[in-house]
């Protein structure tokens, strides 16, 4: 599927310094795009009283303290947080596989009155993020005592956090993509056999859809570890929150420290940097799976 | 016999695909299309904060808080941060690609390092931006085209950090694109004698633009959901100049101001609705076109 352009027949040293060329061009458009996490780590390690005011840009750490990472680490209590983040971000992985693949299954395998209809109705719900859905499911939650702001315990705002996420259009459209590709004749065989739909599934379907299932596992981790706006309004004690939500209240509450904010929003994003390095076939099939036909 | 079987065979199979719909449907029924029609009613009752008493406003309630002078900056404000953001996006994402998109020994190094900012949320990448664009101690803290203190321009540093944080999405989506065309095509165009801008311009671009359109449509979904960044950089100021929609909408969630409140974000709904019929009117067009 990968189409590199084909090298041309030119002469060797000719191609040499087209190729230098280039390398000179990707190592300047490289030195770009990491120049801000570059600056976030030189800020990070300069001291406090430099991070805050600084007339002259430096390109280079000023009175160099390594400590922050450490001091942000402890001060911020961003252990907690991270666990936090993890443990909402897994609930919801899990809920929006397996919710998504059962959905998928029946409007790729099953025969239903109502089916288009059905159909629309959960991709309509793209055009309702929680972004649109704020206010309301805000009152929602406040309504189901999932939000509680004299009393916010752990098990409610964790149930507030993950809750409204459970289940994905984007996850029904993605897995039925890949369940369409198994032939239908497949299934009347294993019904043959004795299958059930739920045997089906499991054992035969999501390990034959496996790298589709798996892309899409990548993406929904990145988007509930990343979420912000929701955590935002849905917690209300700092002792819950995510560690996006703490990386926002730790620069806000530290205002003469701003390199341990700088270090902490390194810390942030951590997590998802090694998932990326790890899983960046998924990733990227993932994200381009509506792109590229 | 046969047709009775066939038949409670086939209301098997239905309630089978029912039950295997009822997680995600229940999920669905509470926490998006309940809420779209709360928003309906609470933007067609004021309520006061004094008593239990509410009063029918209608369409016109809500028409009313749509012509207000507060939803359209909001909205000018937004179609701003868009168009700050998605043509740079865009830009951005192919110059990257093309860069990236050659059988080069350790093309794969590069190809990560643009990736990379794919790993930021938004809250890190606006804190990210703090070390530039802070006015205090920013590297370009000088730079009067991106001062987060000036209405004219604390915007323009808000989406600098967007641009940034949507690089790798950009990147790694225009690079799949040019991926998929076919090696043919450029070979053909080779032979039939384009140089390497014209070959850009006549076969890459033409042949990308459905993922382009794609991509333009992500973006501008991502500008109207717009928050964390403002947030964390400017607070919605100065004098309310960086007040997106979605920021105005969250501080709109006092009892009386569910009103008002619930309107905006059915304007924004609406915004969000029409962008994506305009994508797949889009889309569906140019596939008459290929046939």
């Amino acid at each position: 599927m990968t189409t590199e352009p084909t090298p041309t027949t030119e002469s060797t040293p000719t191609r040499r310094w087209r190729n230098l060329g280039w390398y000179v061009l990707l190592t300047a458009l490289s030195i770009l795009v990491l120049f801000p996490v570059y600056m976030t780590f030189i800020r990070a390690i300069s001291g406090g009283a430099a991070s805050l005011f600084q007339k002259k840009p430096s390109l280079l750490p000023v009175a160099t303290d390594w400590s922050s990472f450490i001091d942000a680490f402890r001060e911020g209590n961003l252990g907690a947080p991270l666990l936090r983040s993890l443990l909402v971000t897994a609930i919801i992985v899990v809920a929006q596989t397996v919710t998504s693949t059962m959905a998928a299954y029946a409007f790729a395998f099953l025969e239903f009155p109502l089916k288009k209809v059905l159909f629309a109705l959960i991709m309509g719900t793209l055009l309702l993020p929680i972004e649109v859905t704020l206010i309301a499911n805000v009152q929602t939650m406040f309504d189901l005592d999932l939000i509680n702001v004299t009393d916010p315990t752990f098990g409610r705002t964790l149930t507030a956090l993950t809750i409204p996420f459970l289940a994905t259009a984007l996850g029904v459209f993605l897995i039925r993509q890949g369940f369409l590709g198994i032939p239908h004749d497949l299934l009347d065989a294993a019904r043959l056999d004795g299958y059930s739909d739920m045997a089906f599934l499991w054992k035969i379907a999501v390990p034959v859809t496996r790298p589709i299932v798996g892309s899409f596992i990548v993406i929904s981790f990145l988007g509930a570890y990343n979420q912000y706006v929701w955590p935002r309004f849905a917690v209300k004690s700092n002792d819950y929150d995510t560690i996006q939500i703490a990386l926002r209240n730790f620069l806000t509450d530290n205002p003469n420290q701003l390199n341990w904010g700088f270090a902490a929003a390194l810390i942030a994003a951590v997590p998802v940097l090694v998932l990326l390095l790890v899983f960046q076939r998924q990733l990227v099939r993932g994200l381009t799976a509506g792109a590229v036909k | 016999m046969a047709v009775v079987a066939a038949r409670s065979r086939k209301a098997k199979e239905a309630l089978m695909a029912y039950a295997m719909l009822a997680p995600l449907l229940a999920v669905f029924a509470v926490f998006a299309y309940y809420p779209f029609y709360r928003l309906f009613q609470f933007a067609l009752f004021q309520k006061f904060s004094n008593s239990d008493e509410e009063r029918f406003v209608g369409f016109q309630g809500i028409w009313d808080n749509l012509s207000s002078d507060e939803f359209t900056s909001g909205l000018w404000t937004t179609l701003k941060f868009m168009l700050y953001t998605v043509p740079a996006g865009l830009v951005l994402g192919v110059l990257l690609a093309t860069a990236a998109h050659r059988r080069l020994k350790g093309i794969k190094i590069f190809q990560t390092i643009f990736s990379s900012t794919i790993a930021s949320s938004v809250a890190v990448s606006s804190v990210v931006f703090l070390t530039l664009i802070n006015r205090q101690s920013g590297f370009f803290q000088n730079v009067e085209f991106l001062n987060l203190e000036r209405t004219g321009s604390a915007l323009r540093g808000v989406a600098l950090s967007s641009v940034w944080q949507n690089i790798g999405l950009t990147f790694i989506i225009v690079l799949a694109g040019m991926q998929a065309i076919p090696e043919e095509i450029n070979e053909a165009a080779t032979l039939d004698g384009y140089g390497p801008i014209r070959r850009f311009f006549r076969v890459t671009v033409p042949m990308i633009s459905p993922t382009l359109l794609f991509l333009a449509v992500v973006l501008v979904v991502q500008a109207l959901q717009a928050y964390a960044q403002i947030e964390l950089l400017t607070l919605g100021g100065p004098q309310g100049s960086t007040e997106t929609l979605l920021y105005k909408i969250t501080e709109l969630q006092s009892r009386t101001d569910l009103q008002t409140g619930a309107s905006f974000a059915l304007g924004l709904f609406v915004l969000t609705l029409l962008i994506s019929v305009g994508q797949f009117v889009m889309l569906n067009r140019r596939v008459h076109y290929d046939n």
